[in-house]
């Protein structure tokens, strides 16, 4: 599932750029940073990338997950660093709704 | 195409007659309240929640979303009032005014904003009250949830303009419904003195202010608040 995560946010992150036209964001992959240092994106792209994100999910596993939730806004490690990074934490976040239900 | 406007509090009162206006406009209304729904009609679509519960935000925006494929406005009506002074009220009551007249509006702006952001338009409206600028002794809560709604407007105003969302709010005077049924007259008529037109508003006074809101060629104002009766700070 994991793997699935990654390229639904690899192809977030393609198509939001063909606005953007960040040469750091032409080939993405899980080591690709997204967000803080040596980011790739501002405060704004991630919101962007936040909205963009959430509708996918919900469209591939019909999952009304909210990214910015307080868990992510408190790690010390943002999950937001890289691709790889976020990935995970969808997955643990799909996880974990998949118990509650 | 129909407009697709969100409408919240539409069971009663100003969202229920804000309904009617904008379905006789030809707009898609889409509306939610504690209770089940007070109108039928072939384009309203009605969803049971709490406004200040994450989850069926969260499930309605996106619900109507996927319905109707866009949100053009959002009118955050729903609001309730608690006259009381700040000595005899109750801590639970605070966070009950402030659940729904501003975390409700919060959470309403930011899953209706995602929804609009990918579209690059939207319109929201937000209910003010001519409370706050009028210090109403007996209104402090309400009217500082709703100060509160006034300074989110205008910040929201300025963080989603590059989506091409505009973020406003109308500030009604009384109107005569259910939310100020227990507002002694003489209140209200010591109230209706401060304004310089001293008459109850009505739904077409408030709704007069959202349609030029929500115009499409109000594209260049964001971040006012227009009270009503000639209140003003």
């Amino acid at each position: 599932m994991e793997k699935k995560i990654i390229e639904l946010i690899s192809q977030s992150l393609r198509i939001l750029n063909e606005e953007w036209q960040n040469p750091k964001l032409e080939n993405v992959d899980g080591k690709t940073r997204i967000y803080g240092a040596e980011g790739s994106i501002d405060s704004l792209g991630l919101v962007m990338l936040i909205a963009d994100l959430e509708d996918r999910l919900v469209a591939e596993y019909g999952k009304e997950i909210v990214l910015a939730d307080e868990k992510a806004m408190s790690q010390k490690n943002s999950p937001f660093r890289t691709v790889e990074s976020l990935g995970s934490y969808i997955a643990q976040l799909i996880g974990e709704e998949a118990r509650i239900v | 195409m129909s407009e697709v406007t969100v409408i919240t509090g539409t069971r009663k009162g100003i969202g229920r007659d804000l309904s009617d206006y904008y379905l006789m406009k030809g707009h898609i209304v889409i509306g939610c309240s504690r209770g089940s729904a007070s109108l039928e009609h072939e384009r309203y679509g009605h969803y049971e929640l709490d406004v200040a519960e994450e989850k069926s935000v969260i499930h309605m925006i996106r619900d109507v979303k996927k319905k109707h494929g866009r949100i053009d406005n959002l009118l955050n009506n729903a609001g309730i009032a608690s006259m009381n002074h700040i000595l005899a009220t109750p801590f639970k009551t605070v966070h009950s005014i402030f659940g729904t007249n501003f975390f409700g509006v919060f959470l309403f702006v930011r899953e209706a904003a995602k929804a609009m952001m990918t579209q690059r338009y939207g319109r929201i409206v937000n209910f003010a009250t001519v409370a706050s600028p009028l210090r109403l002794e007996g209104e402090a809560l309400y009217s500082a949830s709703k100060a509160a709604v006034v300074n989110f407007t205008e910040i929201a105003a300025r963080e989603l303009a590059r989506f091409g969302i505009t973020v406003n709010a109308v500030g009604p005077t009384p109107v005569l419904t259910d939310l100020i049924r227990n507002v002694p007259k003489d209140k209200l008529d010591a109230l209706l003195e401060r304004q310089a037109i001293r008459r109850f508003g009505e739904t077409r006074d408030i709704s007069h202010v959202i349609d030029f809101f929500i115009d499409k060629k109000s594209d260049f104002i964001t971040g006012q608040v227009v009270y009503l009766g000639g209140v003003h700070y």
